[in-house]
């Protein structure tokens, strides 16, 4: 049974179709790239599997593990395991990045029907997870996201991946505003995760991701649904030729 | 045309006036303030300072004075004060308006400490009363002029020069099961360089629809270091006024926090004047309401002298059919130059038919000042709900803690760890009985 299965997937934003008949399967083991323009859905496929109000398909069906993700609120999907790292994470102020994590992952535990974790592995699990990252202390003791840079705003997505294990990780433009260091950290964040019982969903705009973070499968997403898909040199082609072609073909 | 709450409390007057403590001046003094009353009447909603509170309107009845509390009403009394937890205070408690001794833990007061009841103040004619009574609180307000006109009781705390009081003081405000209104003035003066914590909490049954006038002056000596926090947590159908009224000498740290939860209509007023230079000042406020309750805060900051910092945040979060109140007041006199003042005030509305009402003004007089104020209200933000349920977190778990967080900003302001748990915990019980 594949890991994540969406057939003929329709999507309105305020009236607008932005997603059109979009089929995809995603097994576990593997990693794959969405790549597309800007304003070709990609974002909005991203919210609509994390359950984002206002995200909600017109028609078709999307299978998490065999079950029908409409039915389930976006806590109970990031339960299940999905995980969504945000292109903007936002910044919360007054909730404290640990306060943060914990609560996280221990609602998650408590709907799987785990036991909390305690104080002293939680802290434990944090630090190795943070360290990998180079996110300091410091920063662990702020509020979420709040005064960090850009590179450590997706850093600290990465973070909370680390820690809650999601079994698919859908990464949202990742690598936008990342200079080159910070990119192979978090290319190498997730590199660390990678795992038979895992898949990763990649949307980005550009081919410089995927040299760092490989993908099995590449897919072309324009004008609302999939059209183009191949093996990682298909990313290299987009990057010497561009989006022009995929363009013409989803003019209607 | 009185109203009837008007004529009880002519009524109310006429027949404790001669058996109210305290001497010949204290008594001209009730006089002219019952005057106040007796010409202005309640105050209503076209009275600026009220206009969100009508008071006429929203207090039909005055119930009579509190009579002594007998022995049952102590006994319940010992369960009181609970909200501030394992905090080590010295508590000096009053049950509807009168204290009790024996309730009161009068033992081994720290040097330079003196605690005496109001009560045996005006009757043994103290003479700090002469000095202070009435000095602070505005004479033409009428909740003040009637605290005047009929205060009972309450604590009259000294502080020397130089003591420091570490357990901080609580004065604790009990009300029992008889629907009375209970007057209770108290009197805090702290000499140059000392520095004491003064907690005034307030609380008493559901169901019965008592009332509650209290009244607290402040004198804050130069360079002395005081912190007040005052309570609400009244119960559900009570209506509490309370006037906290300060004046701080120069190069003194204070700071002041206002929490309140409970009362069908509360009254929070604040009237403080910086009359040294070099204060900083922190002016804070966390209000929870839920059902139909209605709390105004009301906050005068005068500054008078120059080169004083002052900070006001004040914080609301309103469910159901709540109404919040914040009208806050930053005066810069003519001679308060350098003043640094910065007013925010913030409501979060958890309903579609709860009210916030935001008033700031600013009045400066001096032309070297940096002042500000900022008022917002709205709703939980969507955007960070979703990042938060997106991490697996429950719907009501996300809003609990974005509410937690929104108060935080201003809870996070007390000094005292202990309190600041205590606190951070009461919003965590109202979350939880919220669901």
């Amino acid at each position: 049974m594949p890991l994540l299965e969406i057939k003929n997937l329709h999507v309105k934003i305020d009236g607008k179709e932005i997603l059109k008949s979009l089929d995809l399967t995603v097994n576990a083991g593997e990693v794959h790239a969405i790549m597309g323009p800007n304003g070709s859905g990609k974002s909005t496929l991203a919210y609509v599997l994390a359950g984002k109000a206002g995200y909600e398909p017109t028609s078709g069906e999307v299978k998490f593990d065999g079950k029908n993700i409409f039915d389930m609120t976006p806590d109970e999907r990031a339960a299940a395991g999905l995980f969504l790292a945000f292109q903007y994470p936002l910044e919360i102020p007054g909730v404290a990045t640990m306060t943060f994590l914990r609560t996280a992952l221990n609602a998650q535990r408590k709907k799987r029907g785990e036991a909390e974790l305690s104080t002293p592995e939680f802290i434990k699990r944090v630090r190795e997870a943070a360290g990998k990252l180079n996110i300091d202390q410091d920063m662990l003791r702020r509020a979420v996201n709040v005064g960090f840079s850009g590179g450590e705003k997706k850093r600290n997505e990465i973070l909370q991946m680390a820690l809650l294990e999601p079994r698919l990780a859908v990464l949202d433009e990742t690598d936008s505003g990342l200079d080159i260091d910070a990119l192979k950290i978090v290319a190498d964040g997730v590199n660390r995760l990678r795992a038979l019982q895992r898949a990763f969903v990649v949307i980005t705009h550009y081919q410089r991701l995927l040299s760092y973070i490989v993908p099995d499968i590449v897919h072309v997403l324009s004008g609302g649904r999939i059209v183009k898909t191949g093996g990682k040199e298909l990313a290299l082609e987009l990057e010497a030729r561009g989006y022009a072609e995929y363009q013409e073909e989803a003019v209607e | 045309m009185k109203t009837a709450a008007e004529a009880a409390l002519a009524e109310a007057f006429a027949a404790a006036r001669d058996r109210l403590p305290g001497d010949d001046a204290v008594a001209a003094q009730r006089d002219a303030a019952f005057g106040l009353f007796a010409k202005e009447g309640l105050p209503h909603r076209r009275v600026e300072e009220w206009k969100y509170t009508d008071l006429r309107a929203l207090m039909r009845e005055a119930k009579p004075l509190a009579p002594p509390p007998d022995a049952a009403a102590k006994a319940r009394a010992k369960a009181a004060g609970a909200l501030l937890g394992d905090v080590e205070t010295r508590r000096l408690v009053f049950v509807d308006g009168a204290f009790v001794a024996e309730l009161s833990d009068l033992a081994h007061l720290e040097e330079g400490l003196t605690v005496d009841s109001l009560a045996d103040a005006l009757s043994d004619n103290d003479p700090v009363l002469t000095r202070h009574l009435g000095k602070l609180a505005p004479a033409n307000n009428v909740a003040v002029a009637l605290n005047t006109a009929l205060m009972g009781d309450g604590a009259v705390i000294r502080i020397a020069a130089g003591a420091t009081i570490e357990r901080p003081l609580h004065l604790l405000f009990v009300a029992s099961a008889k629907p009375d209104a209970s007057f209770v003035r108290s009197l805090v003066v702290v000499e140059r360089g000392a520095r004491a914590m003064v907690i005034e909490s307030h609380e008493g049954p559901a169901g019965s629809d008592y009332q509650v006038n209290a009244a607290l002056e402040l004198f804050v000596g130069d360079e002395a270091h005081v912190d007040h926090v005052k309570i609400v947590g009244e119960g559900a159908d009570a209506l509490h006024v309370s006037t906290l009224a300060a004046a701080i000498g120069a190069h003194a740290r204070f700071n002041a926090f206002s929490f309140i939860a409970g009362g069908a209509v509360v009254r929070n007023q604040l009237f403080l004047k910086f009359d040294g230079e070099g204060v900083v000042a922190g002016i804070r406020g966390a209000t929870l309401l839920n059902g139909r309750q209605h709390a105004d805060t009301t906050l005068v900051a005068d500054h008078v002298a120059a080169d004083c910092q002052s900070r006001e945040v004040f914080k609301a979060v309103l469910d159901n059919e709540a109404h919040g109140v914040f009208q806050g007041r930053i005066i810069v006199r003519r001679h308060a130059q350098k003043t640094d003042a910065k007013m925010m005030t913030q409501a979060l509305l958890l309903s579609e038919r709860a009210e916030a009402d935001n008033k700031p003004e600013l009045e400066i007089f001096a032309d070297d000042v940096q002042c500000g104020h900022g008022a917002t209200s709205g709703a939980i933000d969507d955007e960070l709900k979703f990042y938060l349920l997106a991490r697996g977190i429950p719907a009501a778990e996300a809003e609990a803690l974005l509410i937690q967080a929104f108060l935080g900003e201003a809870i996070e302001g007390i000094e005292h760890a202990g309190l600041r748990e205590a606190l951070l915990e009461a919003v965590a019980a109202w979350l939880k009985a919220r669901k």
